[in-house]
């Protein structure tokens, strides 16, 4: 047998060796570069500004959202902004929004729980959440919370109570959606930063609770 | 540009199937819904989506739908509802 079935890198975890998967030049990754090298050429970008606007855009993450989220659980008049204009209270706390795309804010309450998807491609909050997961962009999910949200909600592990009604949000043009999930009982002494770090992305998207 | 519906108003999903860059999800074609709220004016992307101006622009609406009218064999309670974002051409005064 290969003597590199399982080796170590000095850590806990043996394994085998995996085949690089970006020795393949695709269509989209020549068409890619090709547009990013004229670009450089002509003029119209150096390759500096390109760098910062990969930077701009790895630096968003749900670390944004759970900000919104923990600011609106501690100040009443927050929420209240961020529930009627999304855009206009992220900015007013400090989150740059994506143009012309708007940020709506849903709140889950006892009797009524939010979900996002979108149907068509993979529409995500990206200037509060960063980069969607895969599983947001496959067709199963995007296909399924739209027909049986319940049923995808169970497979996340999320038990609604029985007098919820579930309110699905299909991101199909230029609204973008973040969900207020409900504040967890017992963290009443938590200050804003603290409660920002319990705010996962999953809760924010919708299939799951606090 | 004024607004041809309002908050509450219901209305008809245009069933139609044309062919292009579409925003109208399939499955809401031909549906009833009510308006949830007026997003704005944005420009329209299926024309965007072949490189002119998408101008003039068109109302966004959101539209809420019960999941029963949607899917015949929806599983879950009644009330629960499905919000879609559809463009002014596409909606039709519910008779």
């Amino acid at each position: 047998m290969m003597d590199n079935i399982s080796h170590s890198h000095e850590g806990p975890d043996p394994h085998a060796p995996r085949p690089d998967h970006d020795d393949t030049l695709t269509h989209h990754k020549r068409l890619e570069i090709a547009v990013r090298e004229l670009l450089i050429e002509k003029g119209i970008l150096t390759a500096d500004e390109i760098r910062e606007a990969v930077e701009r855009m790895d630096a968003r993450g749900p670390h944004l959202g759970a900000k919104l989220v923990a600011k609106a659980w501690v100040d009443p008049a927050f929420k209240a902004r961020l529930l009627e204009n999304g855009s206009a209270a992220a900015e007013e706390a400090g989150v740059q929004m994506d143009q012309p795309t708007r940020l709506i804010v849903v709140e889950n309450t006892p009797q009524v729980h939010n979900l996002v998807v979108c149907t068509l491609c993979s529409c995500y909050p990206r200037m509060v959440l960063g980069i969607p997961p895969d599983w947001y962009k496959s067709r199963a999910y995007r296909s399924r919370a739209v027909h049986e949200p319940r049923a995808v909600l169970a497979e996340f592990g999320t038990q609604l109570a029985d007098e919820a009604t579930v309110r699905v949000h299909d991101s199909t043009a230029d609204m973008r959606y973040l969900v207020l999930p409900m504040r967890p009982k017992g963290t009443e002494g938590l200050d804003e930063a603290g409660l920002a770090a319990l705010v996962t992305r999953d809760s924010m998207i919708g299939v799951t609770t606090l | 540009m004024t607004p041809r519906f309002t908050v509450g108003a219901q209305v008809n999903v245009r069933p139609g199937n044309p062919p292009g860059h579409i925003r109208t999800p399939f499955y809401i074609r031909g549906k009833c819904g009510t308006v949830e709220r007026i997003c704005g004016e944005f420009r329209n992307p299926e024309e965007l989506a072949y490189g002119r101006s998408g101008e003039p622009k068109q109302v966004l609406y959101r539209v809420r739908f019960n999941q029963k009218d949607v899917w015949p064999d929806y599983r879950g309670p009644a009330k629960d509802t499905i919000d879609v974002e559809l463009y002014e051409h596409w909606l039709e005064p519910a008779p």
